[in-house]
């Protein structure tokens, strides 16, 4: 299998504090790779480093995507090559309903015109799939949607802008039950209709009880500390996290 | 966007007017009695007119210079040429026109306006109203839509004209409404009889033209009970080297049970001094609504103002301010609650950017008789960058216990948070700042008629370009 997403010796800043130091991660495509570690371990620091955020500076080692280089670009282009990242907290933003959004972004992202009739059979189908009330198209995009809403209307975007790669970072957190199992199914639904590459970051193990792991690695402080595959996830849950984390 | 952020302590000195020169001489040898009776004659003022221009400029040498609000220091009146010379007289068809205003006219797409939509088209150039056409079946229904000047000479309107031209504003309101009692010049008058609902709105242009010139039109509207009128007055002026100052006024009477929406747009170039004098007057169960976007202008003083003066009268202000670098745009609203069981709401945002200022400053007034009255005061601010201001002065003179008044103001900065996650999604960096513009004043566009919402669209747009560093 080719590598989708290629760390190399990745070491990242913010604020001057040196947050990761040195990982090498490869995510071959068309897995579902599972990082996980306990809180602050750098886990969302990662993800959002991989997408592009501002607020992280690399300061030694690469990010290749599909072979490029992508280090030094900002997480727009990313997003135009087919990066995703489905935020732990996605933002408010008043004056733009969802539906709005959505299509814009669509269309920069294939930067091509979707005509307005395709768009809202496809919003509709994919807010079906996710017990979404077709009133939050209508929404400004996640102003005063609820915790699992604003989940929800990240699985959405992910159905909707269908990515070579998504990044799901802590998306079960805060959800219940029921809740998670429609994020799974989006998830779920992404993948069998794509066939891309999913990275979830996760320091609980609700949302991999419903998907099919393939790898998974820990972070501990900033370091990757151990590979696995699924059953490293099985050990994690009998056993918890102190055994890598030299504790 | 929504987060609170702390802003800067108001640096006062600015709000610290000085005016040092001889205040006589603020218009030079351009304002005298001899001049202002030239005026009427080439006007064929009436007599009362002739009195009122000639009392108002007695009234102008009296008052002080406004010594709150933005620096004014650098209008020079003396160079304001006060009175531009009539350029073609009145004309109804459009073919009549000259052909260098008719491009100018054309290239603001005023005709084709008028084909597609608009119900009259009065267009100011300079300071002659040159072209004016109202739909007939407008005027069939009872409804004036005229230039003032002519209206005046019409016996069916000069007593109603006489009877509430600047008594509303009156000239010792301050020292710009004197000068423009003294020299105003063009301008519309709308009467809209009892009863009548107009379901199109009627659009006028403002524009100047001539380098250094001023432009004080004259905005009359009567609407008569159980009537409703929306008047759009759009201002563009062209950008000049010299300071031009608009010092124009407009009086809004709202009979019984009326209702007047009364929206511009306001994209004056930025040299212009910005001096307009808006009020309402509103009876009994009546409602004024002003949407109100001020982008233009080097510095604007704007304030409508609503008396609610019967029972149940009501008052909107839906007001978007963009004050981009060397813009000092002072703006906001006036409520004066003056009779029971009145009502207002105001809403405004504003956005500075590129060292922009911009303030908004509302007043609202409960009178003692006013009981039961209810208000409710919302302003927004984003700031673009660290460079530029926006403050905000919310003035209240509550005088009866029965009234509930609500106010609340947000500032913020466009956090790169949110700019990251719309890039996240595919959007460039400019786009994504655009967008979270476009958003903010949403709820301003939403009340503009579409193709004005998609010129401040479009101007949101312009202004945003090039704006990352």
């Amino acid at each position: 299998m080719s590598v989708l997403l290629s760390i190399k010796d990745l070491s990242v800043s913010a604020e001057e504090k040196e947050l990761l130091h040195g990982i090498s991660l490869d995510l071959e495509s068309g897995g579902t790779h599972v990082l996980m570690g306990p809180n602050g371990a750098g886990k969302s620091t990662l993800g959002l480093t991989v997408m592009g955020s501002p607020e992280y500076a690399v300061t030694g080692g690469k990010i290749f995507f599909d072979g490029e280089d992508i280090t030094n670009e900002s997480a727009y282009e990313r997003a135009k090559r087919g990066i995703f990242l489905s935020f732990q907290n996605p933002v408010e933003i008043p004056g733009i309903t969802l539906s709005e959004f959505l299509r814009n972004s669509l269309e920069q992202i294939t930067g091509k015109h979707m005509k307005l009739w395709d768009f809202k059979k496809k919003l509709k189908a994919a807010m079906e799939l996710l017990n979404m009330d077709s009133a939050y198209a209508d929404r400004d995009l996640n102003v005063g949607f609820s915790g699992g809403e604003k989940k929800k209307a990240e699985i959405l975007q992910l159905l909707m802008l269908e990515p070579k790669l998504a990044i799901l970072d802590e998306t079960d957190s805060g959800l219940d039950v029921d809740a998670v199992k429609t994020v799974s199914k989006g998830i779920n639904e992404y993948k069998k209709r794509t066939g891309g590459t999913i990275f979830v970051i996760t320091h609980n193990t609700r949302i991999l009880e419903a998907l099919t792991v393939d790898k998974t690695h820990i972070l501990s402080a900033g370091q990757i500390v151990a590979h696995g595959d699924a059953e490293l996830v099985a050990d994690v849950i009998a056993d918890g996290f102190d055994k890598y984390i030299g504790k | 966007m929504k987060e609170k952020t702390t802003v800067a302590d108001i640096d006062r000195s600015r709000y610290d007017f000085r005016f040092e020169e001889d205040e006589k001489d603020f218009l030079g040898s351009g304002l005298t009695a001899e001049i202002l009776d030239e005026l009427s004659t080439e006007k064929n003022d009436p007599d009362w007119m002739r009195a009122f221009r000639q009392h108002s400029l007695e009234i102008y040498n009296k008052t002080k210079m406004v010594e709150w609000g933005p620096s004014i220091d650098e209008l020079d009146v003396d160079k304001i040429v006060t009175y531009i010379r009539q350029k073609s007289r009145m004309n109804t068809d459009w073919n009549d026109v000259p052909d260098d205003i008719k491009k100018t006219f054309e290239n603001l797409g005023i005709p084709q306006a008028e084909r597609e939509s608009l119900a009259g088209v009065g267009a100011q150039y300079d300071s002659e109203l040159v072209y004016h056409n109202v739909r007939k079946e407008v005027a069939q229904s009872g409804v004036v839509y005229t230039d003032l000047e002519s209206a005046m000479h019409d016996e069916k309107y000069s007593e109603i004209i006489k009877s509430h031209f600047m008594k509303l504003v009156p000239p010792t309101d301050h020292k710009f409404a004197a000068l423009h009692g003294a020299v105003w010049s063009g301008g519309s008058f709308v009467y809209v009889p009892k009863g009548v609902k107009l379901e199109i709105p009627l659009q006028s242009y403002f524009r100047l033209n001539a380098k250094g010139a001023g432009q004080f039109e004259h905005t009359l509207i009567i609407l008569e009970e159980d009537s409703y009128l929306h008047f759009i007055e759009g201002c563009s002026a062209p950008k000049y080297y010299e300071a031009g100052l608009h010092a124009g006024c407009v009086e809004l009477f709202v009979g019984k049970n009326a209702t007047l929406r009364y929206s511009t747009i306001e994209n004056w170039s930025k040299n212009m001094y910005n001096l307009n004098t808006k009020r309402a007057l509103v009876a009994q169960g009546g409602k004024v609504e002003w949407v109100s976007g001020s982008f233009g202008s080097h510095v604007s003083y704007l304030y409508p103002m609503s008396i609610l003066n019967g029972e149940g009268a009501r008052a909107e202000f839906t007001g978007i301010t963009f004050a981009g670098e060397g813009q000092n745009l002072d703006t906001g609203a006036k409520i004066v609650h003056n009779a029971p069981n009145t009502s207002s709401y105001m809403n405004t945002k504003s956005i500075s950017k590129s060292g922009g200022i911009s303030t908004f400053r509302s007043a609202v007034v409960v009178k003692e008789n006013a009981v039961g009255s209810k208000s409710s005061v919302n302003c927004e601010s984003l700031m673009l960058d660290r460079i530029s201001r926006s403050d905000t002065i919310p003035a209240m003179d509550i005088r009866t216990k029965y009234a509930d008044i609500g106010h609340e103001a947000k500032i913020g900065r466009i956090s790169d948070e949110s700019v990251f996650y719309l890039m996240s999604r595919g959007i460039s960096e400019q786009e994504a700042r655009a967008m979270i513009v476009r958003g903010f004043a949403d709820n301003v566009s939403k009340e503009l008629p579409l193709e004005y919402a998609m010129e401040m669209n479009n101007l949101i747009g312009l202004e945003m370009h090039g704006s990352i560093g």
